[in-house]
C-alpha cells in the first residue's frame, strides 16, 4: 500500500492515542502518575497523617480508653527516663550501624564502581543482592546460631586461642553480655549484615557517576591519592552515601525483630511501638514513638543539606 | 637545544593491542608541538604517557632529561588540559583554578590572588564565583587552561583542546593558544585529529599512524613533503599516485603525492579525463577528474570557471609538484 498524500493512513486506536499524547503530552503524564499519586497520597500520606493525629491523643490511665483531645501529654511521656532510654539506645544503635555500614560498604562499592567491568559487574550485583533473596527471618535466626555461645564464631575464636579476647569484649559494660547473641555487639553485627546492601548499592551508583578524568585531573594538578579522595571522590559520592545512610539509619530505627531475636532484653523503638499498640493498647504513645524516627530523619536530612551534601547533585 | 620531552623506543601495549609501537620522538623546549593522527593512532596514549596516566611497556620517556618511568602523575612538572575539560563540578571556577596550589598547601589568600590573575589571563576575570555548569563550552575550556597553568608547568599537554568547540570559537582559540604559548614560553604539546589545527598552530608536527610516528617535521615539511602515503593522504587529502601512475605522468616508477592546489585545468594540460565530482568549498571548488581509472583531485580558485560533471577537461601541474615518496604505506 502506497500513501500518496502527506499523511499516512490511520491504523486504529494506537495511532489515535499516539496523536492525543503528541498533542497533549500532559495527558500521558497525568495517566502515568495518577495511580502512584493516589496510592502515595491517600494510603501512605493519609496513614502518616492518621499516625500524627493519634500521637496528639492521650490515654485515660484508669479506663485505658483513648481520649480524643489534642494534648502534648503523650509526647511528654516520651521524656520519662524509661522511654528516653529506649530512644537514646535506638538512636545510638542506628548511628553505629550507619557508620559501620559506611566503612564496610565503601571499599566494596569503590571496587565495584572503579574496577569491575562486564561479567565482574554482574558478579558484584548478584553477590550484593543475593542475601536479599532469602527470608529476613531465616537470616536473623541463622545469625543467632552463628553468634551463640556454642556457635561457629566462638568455636573459631576458641580454636585460634583467642577466647580471652572475646571474653574481655563481652565483659565490656553496656555493649557486652553473656554471649555475642545476647549482646548489643551481636545486634549491631546482624543489623550491619542485613542492611549492608542498602548502603552498597546507592554508594556504588554515586561513585560510578564520578568521572575517572576528574580523578586524573586532580592527580595531574599535584594531589596525592588521599587529597583526591577527600577533595573530589568523597564530595561527589556524598549524595550516595547520604542516600545509603538514610536506608540503614531508618531501617535500624524502625526494626523490631532483630533486637528481639539477637541482643539483650532491653528494647528498641520498634519493639516499644509493637508492645504499646498490641498488649498495652496505648495507641497514642505507640504513635508518638513512631513519630520519633521520622523527626530524627528530617533533622538528619536538614543537617546533611546544610553541610552541602547535596551540592553535587 | 634542550629537549622538553624525549621518547626513546617507547611502547605501550594493551593486552595484544599495540597502542604505541616503538616511538622515538623529540620535543624541543619552548615548541608548540602537535601530535596529529586519526583516532586509535596512539597519539592520546603518548600524551597520557607523558602525564603519567599510562605506563610504558617498553622504552624510556625523559622530561627535561629526567627518566620519568617511576614518577607518578602528581609529581611530574607537567599539566594537562583534558579533552572534556574535567572541571570539578562541585567547586566554583576560582577553586577549580586554585586547586593545584591548594593541594600544595599554598595559603588561601595567595592562591586566590593567583587564581584571579590566571582568570584574567584567559579573559574570565569576573567568573570566579560561578560553577562550571554555568559556563559555555569555550569558557570551560579557558578555565581548564587557567587551572592547568597555575602550577607553572614546564610542559603543558592539551588533549584535543578545541574538539568540543564550534568552528568560529575554534578559530579564535587557535590564535589565542598560539599567542599564549609565545608569551609564556612554555612547551605546549597538543593532540588533535584535525590537520588544519595542527598545521596552523604547531611549529612541529608528529603524524601518527597505527601506533607509530609516520613523520615528524614542520607543518610545511609535513604538508609539502609527506614521507609516506598515509601522511600525504591524511594531511591535506593529497592525490596519492601508485608507481605505474607516476611513471605515466612523467615521473620515475615510485609512489608520489600531488597536492590538489598544484593541479590546474587548462586546454594545454598533459592529462585528459572526465569530471566525476564537484565540491563547493566557498573559497574555491574541489573537482575530481577520472584520468584513465585514476582519480585526481584539483582545487579551483574562487574566480575560475567550474566545469560540469561529466565534462572532459585537461589537467596540468608543474613537474616539481610531483613529490616522490618511499615504498612504505
Amino acid at each position: 500500500m502506497n500513501a500518496t498524500g502527506a499523511t499516512l493512513p490511520d491504523r486504529g486506536t494506537g495511532d489515535r492515542l499516539t496523536a492525543i499524547f503528541w498533542r497533549k503530552p500532559n495527558v500521558l503524564l497525568a495517566l502515568l502518575i495518577a495511580p502512584p499519586l493516589l496510592w502515595l497520597g491517600v494510603v501512605y500520606v493519609g496513614s502518616l497523617a492518621a499516625l500524627l493525629v493519634q500521637s496528639f491523643y492521650s490515654i485515660d490511665e484508669f479506663s485505658g480508653v483513648v481520649v480524643r483531645e489534642f494534648t502534648l501529654k503523650t509526647y511528654a511521656e516520651l521524656l520519662r527516663p524509661a522511654n528516653a532510654d529506649v530512644i537514646g539506645r535506638t538512636l545510638a544503635m542506628a548511628a553505629a550501624v550507619t557508620i559501620g555500614a559506611i566503612l564496610t560498604a565503601f571499599p566494596i562499592a569503590y571496587m565495584a564502581a572503579r574496577y569491575a567491568k562486564g561479567r565482574w559487574k554482574a558478579v558484584f550485583y548478584i553477590a550484593v543482592m543475593l542475601p536479599l533473596w532469602s527470608s529476613y527471618l531465616v537470616k536473623v535466626y541463622a545469625w543467632k546460631l552463628i553468634l551463640a555461645k556454642e556457635g561457629i564464631i566462638s568455636w573459631a575464636i576458641d580454636s585460634i586461642g583467642a577466647t580471652p579476647v572475646l571474653e574481655a569484649l563481652l565483659a565490656t559494660p553496656v555493649i557486652g553480655g553473656n554471649s555475642l547473641s545476647t549482646s548489643y555487639i551481636g545486634t549491631f553485627l546482624v543489623f550491619l549484615y542485613v542492611w549492608l546492601p542498602y548502603m552498597i548499592l546507592p554508594m556504588q551508583a554515586a561513585l560510578e557517576r564520578v568521572p575517572a578524568n576528574l580523578l586524573e585531573a586532580s592527580a595531574d594538578l599535584g594531589a596525592t591519592a588521599g587529597q583526591t579522595f577527600r577533595m573530589v571522590t568523597l564530595p561527589l559520592a556524598l549524595p550516595g552515601i547520604i542516600a545509603g545512610s538514610i536506608f540503614t539509619f531508618s531501617l535500624t530505627m524502625g526494626d523490631y525483630i532483630i533486637p528481639q531475636i539477637v541482643g539483650s532484653s532491653r528494647i528498641f523503638i520498634g519493639q516499644a511501638v509493637y508492645q504499646l499498640q498490641g498488649t498495652a493498647g496505648n495507641i497514642p504513645l505507640a504513635a508518638a514513638f513512631a513519630v520519633v524516627p521520622i523527626v530524627i530523619m528530617l533533622i538528619y536530612l536538614a543537617l546533611a543539606k546544610r553541610a552541602g551534601a547535596f551540592d553535587a547533585l | 637545544m634542550t629537549l622538553a620531552v624525549e621518547f626513546t623506543h617507547v611502547s605501550r601495549h594493551f593486552g595484544a593491542v599495540l597502542a604505541v609501537n616503538d616511538v622515538t620522538l623529540e620535543v624541543p623546549e619552548g615548541s608548540f608541538f602537535a601530535m596529529l593522527g586519526p583516532s586509535g593512532s596512539g597519539k592520546t596514549t603518548c600524551l597520557r604517557l607523558i602525564s603519567g596516566f599510562e605506563k610504558t611497556t617498553g622504552g624510556t620517556i625523559r622530561i627535561f632529561g629526567e627518566d620519568c618511568g617511576a614518577v607518578p602523575p602528581n609529581r611530574r612538572n607537567v599539566n594537562t588540559v583534558f579533552q572534556d575539560y574535567a572541571l570539578f563540578p562541585h567547586m566554583n571556577v576560582r577553586d577549580n583554578v586554585a586547586y593545584g596550589l591548594m593541594v600544595r598547601g599554598v595559603a588561601k589568600s595567595t592562591r586566590v590572588a593567583r587564581a584571579e590573575e590566571l582568570l584574567a589571563l584567559v579573559k574570565l576575570a569576573d567568573y570566579g564565583d560561578r560553577k562550571p555548569a554555568q559556563l559555555s563550552g569555550g569558557q570551560r575550556q579557558r578555565v581548564a587552561l587557567a587551572r592547568a597553568l597555575i602550577n607553572e608547568p614546564r610542559v603543558l599537554l592539551l588533549d584535543e583542546p578545541l574538539g568540543a568547540l564550534d568552528l568560529k570559537l575554534r578559530e579564535a582559540m587557535q590564535d589565542e593558544l598560539k599567542s599564549l604559548q609565545q608569551r609564556l614560553g612554555i612547551t605546549f604539546i597538543f593532540v588533535t585529529h584535525d590537520q588544519g589545527e595542527a598545521l596552523s598552530m604547531a611549529d612541529q608536527v608528529a603524524v601518527f599512524n597505527q601506533g607509530r610516528v609516520a613523520q615528524v617535521g614542520t607543518p610545511a615539511q609535513v604538508y609539502n613533503q609527506p614521507a609516506t602515503r598515509f601522511v600525504a593522504d591524511f594531511v591535506g587529502s593529497s592525490n596519492v599516485l601508485a608507481p605505474d601512475i607516476t611513471r605515466r605522468f612523467g615521473g620515475p616508477a615510485q609512489w608520489a603525492s600531488l597536492r590538489p592546489e598544484a593541479v590546474i585545468v587548462t586546454p594545454q594540460g598533459r592529462a585528459t579525463g572526465r569530471v566525476t565530482a564537484l565540491r563547493y568549498l566557498g573559497a574555491g571548488t574541489r573537482i575530481v577528474v577520472d584520468i584513465g581509472g585514476q582519480d585526481i583531485a584539483a582545487m579551483l580558485g574562487a574566480g575560475e570557471a567550474v566545469p560540469n560533471i561529466g565534462e572532459e577537461v585537461r589537467l596540468d601541474w608543474p613537474h616539481t609538484a610531483l613529490h616522490l615518496m618511499g615504498p612504505e604505506a
